[in-house]
């Protein structure tokens, strides 16, 4: 089941952890705050995606199903 | 420009369609008064009938996004859970009298519609949300009380006041007001539909579908698609800003002229801003060219949205004016996600720096870049509707764009008048209305008639 990462833009605070944990999925934009790519995480992705989304100080990272 | 709207009755050339206006009677009606007007609400009878009606009459939303109202109405339906229904009125957009004049007008049309969409889903509660304004919340008390007394209603009406912010009608923030919460948007997962005011399935239509749906339910899908195109049935109200200055609501076919609407030709006119402040400018020989529909609007690059359209005047700067409506969209930012709260201001004084003359090409680079980092980043859609505008005022008034950079503003007011602002180019009233400062006057006086 592919999955891809979402930010809740509400409750993203700019911490930027996930940036850090998974550059190939989430960049930082000038203001801090995560531009995250809609493409699914590939498999060797998926255990980094989780670990940014438990990790995030706000719980504003989201894995959903790919449609 | 005039704050109260004015409404001409038997309605302008516009409306020689028969039978139009539809929802616009001459005066306030009280419910015996709408009763010979529109006679008796006549309930189906059974849950989803009138959605089967909705659907071939091709009804969609008249709050902005234009969606199917019967696949909304369904979607609704068909959650488990007993759902809600809200008819929105809440209309944030300073540009847009439509929804009030029609709850002015005739309320008991959309108190119908909201009655027959709460049957047509199942729902047993039912809330009116609008702008806390004195006047209209007395009107709305009053028919309520009329309802009441003739036993007209099947399950009672709760009417919520929407604080005066541009964003208060944003479906998840009525859910999120509606539930008692603050009149914010949220990040809308589950959707509104699914999971809304307070955690139910919530049905939310605005003011204008709900009296389109207390026709429907009495006339017909086949009398509603006498009027309009094929593929957009019905009619529509729109607020009309023209060049010389009048502001009016009227009730016009799908598909009409938009020249007409707008009484173009009769003096100079540069763009037409097609949709409100969330919407696209469009070059006036273009949008001379265009009739009313989103089929033609689309194409150039603009939608009806909530029938907002204003003729921008010849001798005005366009780039002036869409400063200073982006600097009042930065200022309704709800503030919530990073992208627009820090996005929006810079987007607006960098817009602000190229509406005066002078300014340096940097400005641009700097739009483009914000404009893309901003769109779809946000909760709601604020973001991308202040980007739409962005990038059409950019196109539309690109010669003017240039003057700009070149050190001049062509719409510059003769020497020695620099306006309140002193600046050139910005004169000392914007043509797009725009709240003084204080959010109170978003509100304008009623609606110049009388209870009857």
């Amino acid at each position: 089941m592919a999955v891809r990462l979402r930010v809740n833009p509400i409750t993203c605070a700019g911490h930027g952890l996930c940036a850090e944990l998974l550059p190939e999925r989430v960049t930082l934009d000038e203001w801090h705050y995560p531009v995250v790519s809609g493409e699914p995480v590939p498999p060797e992705l998926e255990p980094l995606a989780r670990r940014a989304v438990t990790d995030c100080p706000a719980l504003a990272l989201l894995l959903e199903r790919a449609r | 420009m005039t704050s109260a709207t004015t409404m001409a009755w038997p309605a302008p050339a516009v409306n020689e369609s028969p039978g139009l206006p539809r929802l616009l009677p001459p005066g306030a009606l009280d419910l015996d008064g709408h009763v010979q007007a529109y006679g008796a609400l006549c309930y189906s009878g059974a849950p989803r009938e009138l959605i089967e009606e909705i659907r071939v009459a091709g009804l969609t939303g008249r709050g902005g996004a234009g969606f199917p109202a019967a696949v909304k109405m369904t979607a609704v339906a068909d959650r488990r859970g007993r759902p809600v229904v809200v008819g929105n009125g809440a209309e944030g957009e300073p540009a847009s009298h439509k929804d009030r004049h029609l709850l002015w007008l005739a309320p008991h049309l959309v108190l119908d519609g909201l009655q027959l969409a709460a049957e047509a889903v199942g729902a047993r509660r039912a809330y009116l949300y609008v702008h806390g304004h004195d006047w209209l919340l007395r009107g709305l008390g009053h028919a309520l009380a009329e309802r009441s007394a003739a036993r007209w209603d099947r399950i009672a009406v709760e009417i919520v006041a929407a604080p005066p912010r541009f964003l208060a009608g944003e479906e998840s923030a009525l859910a999120s007001r509606v539930g008692g919460g603050l009149a914010l948007p949220t990040f809308k997962r589950p959707p509104v539909f699914e999971r809304g005011v307070g955690g139910a399935p919530t049905l939310v239509q605005n003011v204008e579908t709900l009296a389109h749906m207390a026709l429907i339910a009495r006339f017909g899908a086949a009398w509603f698609r006498q009027v309009g195109t094929a593929a957009e049935p019905g009619s529509m109200l729109v607020t009309a800003h023209r060049a010389d200055g009048d502001s009016l609501v009227s009730e016009v076919p799908i598909g009409a002229p938009l020249a007409a609407v707008l009484d173009l030709g009769r003096q100079p006119v540069q763009a037409v801003l097609a949709g409100g402040y969330h919407g696209a400018w469009i070059p006036a020989a273009q949008a001379a060219a265009l009739p009313l529909a989103n089929a033609a609007l689309r194409q150039a690059g603009a939608s009806l949205g909530a029938g907002v359209l204003a003729a921008l005047p010849a001798d005005r700067c366009g780039l002036a004016e869409t400063a200073g409506v982006l600097r009042y969209l930065a200022a309704e930012s709800a503030g919530q996600c990073g992208p627009c709260l820090n996005g929006l201001p810079r987007i607006a004084a960098a817009f602000s720096a190229l509406s005066r003359p002078g300014a340096g090409r940097r400005y641009l680079a700097d739009l483009e870049r914000w404009s893309g980092l901003v769109a779809g980043r946000g909760a709601c859609h604020h973001p991308d509707g202040t980007v739409r505008l962005v990038r059409s005022a950019l196109a539309v008034f690109s010669d003017e764009l240039e003057w700009h950079l070149a050190g001049r503003c062509t719409a510059e007011p003769p020497a020695g008048d620099l306006g309140s602002a002193g600046e050139p180019g910005l004169a000392a009233v914007p043509f797009l209305p725009l709240p003084a400062g204080d959010s109170g006057s978003l509100m304008p006086a009623p609606p110049r008639h009388g209870w009857r």
